[in-house]
């Protein structure tokens, strides 16, 4: 048999985990119906008042998209954990960092990428304006998949804990700080009429950055909670 | 030199080499803390703008360059348990996230303090007070990640591993004054440049972050030592040196 190349092998594990969670809707559904849940519970607490959403909007709109990846980043490496098919990815001749990255990627094709979709919708509900649209969906696209990538290294971590959920939330929400920060203001500067290239291009350098880094986090997380 | 390294890796060198230490290093920084509270407290002059509020730089500033300097002491003690697996400091880098968490809390509470009677709030959310909100919750993380895992030796790593990845924080937290226009004034102290601060309030300054350091040690082996006595409770060396104890 035939081993497969390093970008054959990253290709049918994104393949295989996207048709895993298109095998099962409801995992893919959970993280959007959860936004649109929390985003539909701000007016309720706020106030509906239009003027007040608006201004809101960039802050509600950028803190949902994060918990609801926070919300499925556990589940990143989990059932693999379970069902034993982790060790056999450790143990392939494949470079461990290439693999972690495929897993990641895949994870962000089926949150960040389609939260990233949708959220024009609810920015429209809020009031958001719609010179804002674009700078909303940039700064989400990048900076979910830098979220998903800092999830990677807390679900690598905790993968091997029984009480995983809680603890990544405390692990991790404190890295997903800055990109909040910066995701937000973005959006905020396009709202103000300001330029929200600077902004952008700090959560493209971050990018960039997670993707050089994370993964080997991830990987040496992996291999410490496999062999714990 | 190597000798020395090696010595580093034994429980009861360390265990016996930090009491050695301790019995020197803990008066003079109990010393250099009074001598430092009562010089900046009593004998300088009042701010002529702040008044006497100002004195809780003598805490304030010297807990956070510590707590700042604290958690690279961590992150690369992990980084030695990773790459050589030295038992010592995995022992290190656990016994330096509490105490790190504790100066950091010393930090944000002073500064809150400070804040009411200067800038008529506790709490704001500006650049430099919320990223050292975020190094209290990474302490507070590798604390938590450290007790979640009942196999000792893999929590020692993925904790090393969790430190290393907050590391890419602290600069952003020391520069954040320089970087955002922010209501916390950038920092007096420079060493290359003149310091905007006057050098009555300099000196007992800086003879506070020294003593700051000298605490953080302490705290950092004495909690070390009272690790390493847990761990080898079932070791010969432990048991003499309880057996002493019971029977002088």
């Amino acid at each position: 048999m035939s081993v497969p190349g390093t970008w054959q092998f990253c290709v049918r594990l994104v393949r295989r985990q996207l048709l895993l969670a298109v095998r099962r809707p409801i995992e893919i559904g959970n993280p959007l119906l959860f936004f649109a849940m929390v985003v539909a519970l701000f007016p309720l607490g706020l106030g509906p008042a239009p003027q007040m959403l608006g201004g809101f909007a960039p802050g509600v709109l950028w803190i949902t998209a994060l918990l609801s990846n926070l919300l499925t980043s556990d589940s990143v490496f989990r059932s693999d954990y379970d069902d034993g098919s982790l060790e056999q990815l450790l143990l392939a001749p494949q470079p461990l960092y290439w693999s972690v990255l495929a897993y990641i990627g895949a994870h962000w094709l089926t949150t960040g990428l389609l939260l990233a979709m949708v959220a024009p919708i609810f920015a429209l509900m809020l009031n958001l304006p719609l010179a804002a649209l674009g700078t909303l969906v940039t700064s989400l696209l990048l900076g979910t998949a830098v979220l998903s990538l800092l999830g990677g290294i807390g679900a690598a971590l905790t993968v091997g804990l029984k009480r995983g959920g809680m603890l990544i939330s405390l692990l991790i929400l404190p890295l997903y700080m800055p990109v909040l920060i910066f995701g937000s203001a973005a959006v905020q500067a396009a709202v103000s009429g300001f330029p929200a290239g600077p902004y952008l291009a700090t959560l493209g350098a971050m990018l960039c950055l997670a993707i050089a880094l994370a993964p080997l986090a991830a990987a040496a997380g992996l291999r410490i909670s496999i062999d714990a | 030199m190597w000798s020395f390294f090696h010595k580093l890796g034994s429980p009861p060198w360390l265990y016996a080499i930090s009491g050695v230490i301790l019995r020197w290093l803990l008066p003079l920084t109990l010393l250099a803390l009074a001598v430092g509270m009562a010089w900046g407290v009593l004998f300088t002059s009042p701010d002529f703008r702040q008044g006497n509020s100002y004195r809780i730089i003598y805490i304030h500033v010297p807990a956070a360059v510590v707590a700042l300097a604290g958690y690279y002491l961590m992150a690369i003690a992990g980084a030695i348990n990773l790459i050589w697996r030295m038992k010592m400091a995995d022992v290190a880098m656990k016994a330096a996230a509490p105490v790190g968490a504790a100066f950091t809390f010393i930090a944000l509470f002073t500064g809150a303090v400070w804040g009411k009677p200067t800038w008529g709030t506790w709490w704001v959310w500006d650049a430099r007070i919320t990223s050292m909100l975020i190094l209290l919750f990474l302490y507070l993380g590798v604390v938590a990640l450290y007790e979640a895992f009942d196999n000792k030796e893999a929590a020692g790593k993925a904790c090393a591993v969790l430190s290393l990845v907050g590391m890419v924080n602290i600069p952003i937290i020391y520069k954040s004054v320089d970087w955002w226009y922010s209501l916390h004034q950038p920092a007096s102290i420079k060493f290359t440049g003149d310091s905007t601060i006057d050098s009555s309030m300099l000196y007992p300054l800086q003879l506070m972050i020294a003593a700051f350091y000298a605490l953080f040690t302490c705290c950092l082996l004495l909690n070390m030592r009272a690790e390493l006595l847990q761990r080898e409770a079932r070791s010969q060396w432990v048991r003499k040196l309880a057996s002493a104890v019971e029977t002088p």
